[in-house]
């Protein structure tokens, strides 16, 4: 299981990236912004993408809308972990294909919670 | 003060016309055409006076507002950059101080990973023991074991009490961005106070020199289209608003409601 972390803030890079440790995921990547990160994940082959929202250069929004453009990432399970939470974004999100929402702040247990579930429907 | 000084600028102006417009009406009615026109010069002449004289108190007035906002608040060594530079300093020392605290806990894990671990491990030998199931010789390696796991335990320990101290130490942060953080809110409701009182002048002048503007079209707050380039606005500070979630609870329903 890859999974590719995307933050412009190194410290939550590592928060989520220390919490999918603890979670028996130790293969991650790390990118600061959407533009960076697309080219990671069309080159790679990461089984799972984290990204924030707010980040300069491409937001993780539109990072999401490309992936699902993308024929050969369109089925990439997507979670967006982000302070956005006005309901119109979160209804955006949904529309634009992610798998699943974490609000900011969030704990160990919400992120253990919602990448179970994404798994659960990705296998089931 | 200036509004005040222009009101009675004002009245003093009026009471002038109408023992003019008076005189006239006079002079007219006595026949006096010649005379009336002349009034009519001096009508001219003290529109004139009182809009030069008002101009002037105006620009002075004016040059004071401008004056107050102080040109040096902005550009290149201004109490903005200033401000910016402190703001920097802020992000700066929680960036250190996240990563410090998440070294920290890096170094510390394995510690009570080991003493959890080894301790599991030693009390099922231990449980053995006590049902009289050790051979002796496995008996000796038990006591060999606890003793170098006590030992070690010890030192795991002390290194955990410093690495929690530390931890605490590194949330000092908190008191040094709070002072900053406060001296920047106070010169931005200054700056703005500022920029009100100048607003609040050059609407004096467009209403003593009578000038009108054409409607500015008022900047609308991009509606972003449905679903299309819904913009990120970072984390919102008022969560009782209508439109905001206010736990994750809320986003897993709104999901759900949307057949997620």
């Amino acid at each position: 299981m890859k999974i590719l972390i995307v933050d412009d803030f190194s410290t939550m890079r590592r928060i989520v990236k220390n919490l999918l440790r603890d979670l028996g995921f130790t293969n991650t990547a790390e990118a600061d912004d959407g533009t960076t990160a697309l080219p990671m994940l069309q080159n790679g082959d990461f089984d799972f993408l984290v990204t924030d929202w707010n980040m300069p250069g491409m937001t993780g929004l539109d990072l999401l809308k490309k992936v699902r453009a993308d024929d050969r990432l369109k089925n990439l399970p997507v979670l967006m972990v982000t302070a956005e939470a006005k309901r119109d974004q979160i209804v955006a999100a949904a529309q634009a294909g992610v798998n699943g929402y974490v609000v900011k702040p969030f704990t160990a247990a919400v992120l253990k919670e919602k990448i179970d579930k994404i798994f659960e429907r990705v296998e089931g | 003060m200036a509004g005040m000084n222009l009101d009675n600028e004002n009245s003093k102006f009026g009471a002038e016309i109408r023992d003019l417009a008076e005189n006239m009406l006079q002079q007219l009615e006595q026949g006096d055409v010649g005379k009336a026109v002349a009034l009519v010069n001096d009508l001219n002449q003290i529109r004139d006076r009182t809009l030069y004289d008002e101009i002037g108190r105006l620009t002075r007035a004016l040059h004071e507002a401008i004056k107050n906002l102080r040109v040096d608040s902005v550009g290149a060594g201004s109490e903005i950059e200033n401000a910016t530079d402190k703001l920097a300093y802020v992000l700066e020392l929680t960036d250190k101080s996240a990563n410090r605290t998440m070294d920290l806990v890096d170094a510390a894990t394995p510690l009570a990973t080991d003493i959890h671990d080894r301790a599991a491990e030693l009390s099922v030998r231990w449980k053995k023991f006590l049902n009289k199931e050790l051979k002796p010789d496995e008996f000796r390696t038990l006591t060999k074991d606890i003793n170098q796991f006590l030992g070690d335990s010890t030192d795991n320990s002390r290194q955990l009490q410093g690495q929690l101290s530390d931890i605490v130490l590194a949330q000092d942060f908190q008191d040094l961005t709070g002072q900053v953080i406060h001296k920047v809110a106070a010169l931005v409701r200054d700056v703005e106070a500022r920029l009100v009182n100048l607003v609040v002048m050059a609407g004096k002048v467009d209403s003593i020199t009578g000038i009108t503007h054409a409607d500015i079209p008022e900047v609308k707050a991009e509606e972003p289209k449905e679903g299309e380039n819904i913009a990120a606005e970072g984390p919102q500070i008022d969560k009782s608003s209508e439109d905001v979630v206010a736990s994750q609870d809320d986003v897993d329903d709104l999901l759900s409601s949307l057949g997620f």
